[in-house]
């Protein structure tokens, strides 16, 4: 479904991204890690076109996202984003954050809009908060807004950028519980984390990022079992020895 | 004439000095919101990433801060007739010129109230499939003027005071018709006691406004 070809990045000489090729089936949930500044947060920004790429090609359900041709709005609204700092709109209420798009882009009707987003809000147990502004609310429940804002739009396939990184760690596990859900119910999930955890039981596939280059892509038990590279293997010790 | 204070002479001449007083308000409102609109073009033109539209931006802003505004008053109403034909008369052209000028101020403010909203509101709303368009609309506008309604303001209330320099172009604004009662009755200082006091209210009824909004915003 997602098939990321040859791309690479530059922040003016700087290489962010080095020739990263990979892909992601229809169904399959794949975890991005590797330790910061490796360029796994760039990547998943490249796949829904948020950072342009200078080299390679990025498909998506057959559409071309590097195209300059392509509709990237049409695109975007079919794939939905989780971000580290949710970045829920603070001047809209909860209810109000979900309905946006789905009335401005979707074209549904506001009774349509509020019935989906209602109904998403009572999937993540929030029901009670459709009228609060998102400053009123825990970081993980904000980030489980913002998970329900991106469902709203139908998605085919949901990107998580760092969706955990942001929250206090007693908060980590709400939000998780509902990706794991997601996971189950066979959403197509690219997901950067470090979430070691999460990634064991709901990933089919590890990839490890270091310096800008894809330097493990592996099935999830080959990965954590019997790691390659050197560097991966280093970052496995560092992250799992508690 | 500093013999006595004639209080009568003010009271007299309240009809007179409301009309003018009405002017110097409609001017002000109508120039803040022709200036904020224009100056939201400006500013986004200034950010857009289209250099056309960006350095069409930074020259307007640059000319028309380098100059008085009397000067562009002056265009409007000599200078403009020369150029289509026919007058612009004194209050479209105190007016236009009002707006011309007081964008260029609000679009360096309006810049900066929309750079201070996070990149990421931008990446939320792209990452939903809004337009460029819906974008600002909805989201990022909203932000921005919230974080800047203070200053805004601020900017209006020296508006309020520039409106008096259309006696130039002999409209009868507040300050205007208090001179001309000042002139024709010889009680130059009642009448511009009074004017003061007016302005003075007015304008610091507008600054403690400010002063309480602005505190509403950083909570």
């Amino acid at each position: 479904m997602i098939t990321i070809d040859h791309i690479s990045k530059w922040y003016g000489k700087f290489q962010v991204l080095a020739d990263c090729s990979t892909g992601i089936e229809r169904g399959e949930v794949v975890v991005v890690c590797g330790p910061s500044g490796s360029g796994k947060s760039t990547l998943i920004k490249c796949v829904n076109g948020l950072e342009p790429v200078q080299e390679g090609a990025i498909r998506v359900n057959d559409v071309a996202v590097t195209d300059a041709g392509t509709n990237m709005a049409r695109l975007r609204s079919q794939i939905g984003m989780v971000f580290q700092h949710f970045e829920l709109y603070p001047h809209m209420s909860v209810l109000n954050n979900i309905c946006l798009a789905q009335e401005k882009v979707l074209n549904r009707s506001r009774e349509e809009a509020r019935a989906k987003a209602r109904s998403l809000l009572q999937r993540i147990d929030l029901s009670d908060q459709a009228d609060k502004y998102p400053g009123q609310l825990s970081g993980g429940q904000q980030q489980r807004v913002a998970i329900a804002r991106a469902l709203a739009m139908d998605p085919i396939a949901m990107l998580f950028d760092e969706p955990t990184s942001a929250l206090d760690p007693e908060m980590i596990n709400e939000v998780l519980d509902v990706m794991v859900e997601l996971a189950t119910e066979g959403m197509t999930m690219m997901v950067v984390t470090h979430e070691m955890g999460f990634a064991r039981k709901v990933a089919d596939r590890v990839i490890f990022m270091d310096e800008g280059r894809i330097v493990e892509d592996a099935p999830t038990e080959e990965f954590f079992n019997t790691p390659r590279s050197d560097r991966a293997q280093a970052f496995l010790a560092k992250i799992l020895q508690h | 004439m500093f013999g006595e204070f004639d209080t009568q002479i003010v009271v007299k001449s309240l009809p007179f000095l409301w009309q003018g007083l009405q002017l110097s308000l409609l001017l002000t409102g109508l120039g803040i919101l022709g200036g904020v609109a224009a100056g939201t073009l400006l500013a986004l033109m200034r950010l857009s990433s289209f250099k056309v539209f960006s350095l069409f931006s930074a020259t307007y802003v640059n000319l028309i801060r380098s100059v008085p505004l009397i000067l562009v008053i002056f265009w409007f109403y000599f200078l403009v007739p020369l150029a289509i034909g026919r007058p612009v008369g004194s209050f479209y052209s105190a007016l236009i010129a009002f707006i011309i000028f007081e964008a260029a101020y609000y679009s360096e403010i309006i810049r900066a109230g929309i750079q201070s909203v996070a990149r990421g509101q931008v990446w939320a709303g792209q990452a939903t499939g809004l337009g460029y368009w819906q974008i600002q609309r909805y989201i990022v506008l909203p932000q921005a003027f919230r974080n800047m309604v203070p200053i805004l303001l601020t900017q209006a209330i020296i508006l309020f005071q520039d409106t008096s320099l259309v006696f130039v172009v002999s409209l009868r604004d507040f300050m205007t018709a208090s001179a001309i009662v000042a002139q024709k009755e010889g009680r130059l200082v009642e009448m511009y006691t009074f004017a003061a006091a007016v302005y003075f209210v007015i304008c610091f009824a507008g600054s403690m406004l400010v002063k309480r909004l602005s505190k509403e915003i950083a909570r």
